[in-house]
């Protein structure tokens, strides 16, 4: 899942200044799983705001809406009508939602409530970690399931580095496990500890961030267009 | 915040119903007086409260919440108060945030039994809420919230 974190009420109210009335939407999948943008933390902020504001003297009306997916056009379409009564939009979606809102209503401020932060879930409650950063060229293959990509500070190819402390953590941050003990450990117990003795190749980059922007085309999804002829 | 005579702080408290509930109850029997202005919310377990119901109650009035669970250990579903706790921390790191005093939300343990000790804390709580005196917060601002265009989503 996208996880996503609260921007601090201080950076939201310095968004809103000026503004009489904003919608907050919330986004009903990703973000409401990590309690960053569901109906709650949308209802926990929006009451938080409308206070903060009333007491500065310069009250902002917020409503609130929440859709299933602001990722997709459909559905958030039917937002459409109401959004002539407001000066702006506060999303609780990731970047993608806030992004999406923007494209399909270019008319209004879209503002972006949250900060997404990675692609990772969650580890134990309440905690969430990051996992994966769309590499485009996924390499769990060798690595016993574990990505070095997202894990590995350094992001290792063909870890350790030499770093890691006794007890197996990483020595960027003694908080968190090294990626790569983790990757020996558990090739190790899966008895193919001998793949790591192959040497990877340097990562090729362009499937990943350094291609620039990415995109899927699938023409088995696409809508077929009729001929014009037959 | 400014002194106002004969002003009596508006103060919801959401009282677990396995023991603050009680303990209002026999405080009130036992003739242990605490502030009338202070209105008990009975509720299955104080893990029930979550963060809105809390900033709500601000935003409807009220000038204090509190939070009344069994003493920690002693929760009927384990837990709930413990979490409770940890919510009403947020809210009132919250609260100053937001210009607010945090000391507005307060989280308190006690047993069935405890009539007094209840008259007692509330008591305690409705002074610092008095010296703090209200909040500033007129009536809630007008805000709705948008019908969904099918289902609910949670
Ligand atoms: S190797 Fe790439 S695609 Fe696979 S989990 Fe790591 S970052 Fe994601
Ligand atoms: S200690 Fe492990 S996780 Fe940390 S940088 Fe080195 S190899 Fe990567």
């Amino acid at each position: 899942m996208i996880v996503a974190d609260q921007k601090p009420i201080e950076d939201i109210r310095k968004m809103l200044k000026g503004k009489k009335k904003v919608l907050a939407i919330g986004c009903g999948t990703c973000v409401a799983v990590c309690f960053a943008g569901g109906k709650r933390e949308v209802g926990v902020l929006s009451s938080a705001v409308r206070m903060a504001t009333e007491l500065e003297g310069e009250p902002v009306q917020i409503d609130e809406t929440i859709v299933q997916r602001q990722c997709e056009k459909e559905f958030i379409e039917h937002l459409g009508d109401q959004l002539g009564e407001y000066d702006a939009v506060l999303s609780l979606g990731c970047g993608v939602g806030v992004q999406t809102l923007a494209d399909q209503f270019p008319g209004t401020r879209i503002l972006p409530g949250l900060n997404t932060k990675f692609m990772g879930g969650p580890t134990e409650q309440g905690v969430w970690e990051e996992r994966c950063q769309g590499c485009g060229n996924c390499l769990l293959e060798y690595t016993g399931g574990i990505c070095p990509i997202s894990r590995c500070a350094k992001q290792l190819m063909n870890g350790p580095c030499g770093g890691t402390d006794e007890g197996g953590r990483c020595e960027v941050d003694p908080d968190t496990p090294c990626a790569w003990f983790n990757i020996w450990e558990r090739m190790d117990a899966l008895d193919i500890q001998d793949q790591l003795m192959e040497i990877q190749p340097p990562k090729d980059w362009s499937t990943s961030r350094d291609g620039g922007r990415r995109k899927i085309v699938r023409k088995d999804l696409q809508k077929p267009k009729l001929d014009e002829g037959s | 915040m400014k002194e106002i005579s004969n002003y009596e702080p508006q103060i919801i408290a959401f009282c677990c119903m396995h023991c603050a509930y009680a303990a209002a109850d026999l405080a009130g029997s036992s003739r242990f007086a605490y502030p009338s202005s202070l209105k008990i919310v009975a509720i299955p377990c104080t893990g029930r409260t979550d963060m809105g119901h809390i900033l709500k109650t601000f935003e409807d009035g009220a000038d204090g919440v509190l939070v009344a669970g069994c003493l920690e250990g002693r929760c009927h579903f384990q837990t709930g108060n413990l979490y409770a706790r940890q919510r009403v921390e947020h809210v009132a790191e919250l609260l100053d945030q937001i210009g607010l005093e945090g000391e507005r939300a307060r989280m308190i343990n006690i047993s069935a039994g405890m009539g007094a000790k209840f008259a007692e804390l509330a008591n305690e709580f409705a002074k610092t809420i008095s010296a703090l005196g209200p909040t500033g917060l007129k009536k809630k601002p007008a805000s709705r919230e948008l019908p969904l265009p099918s289902g609910k989503i949670e």
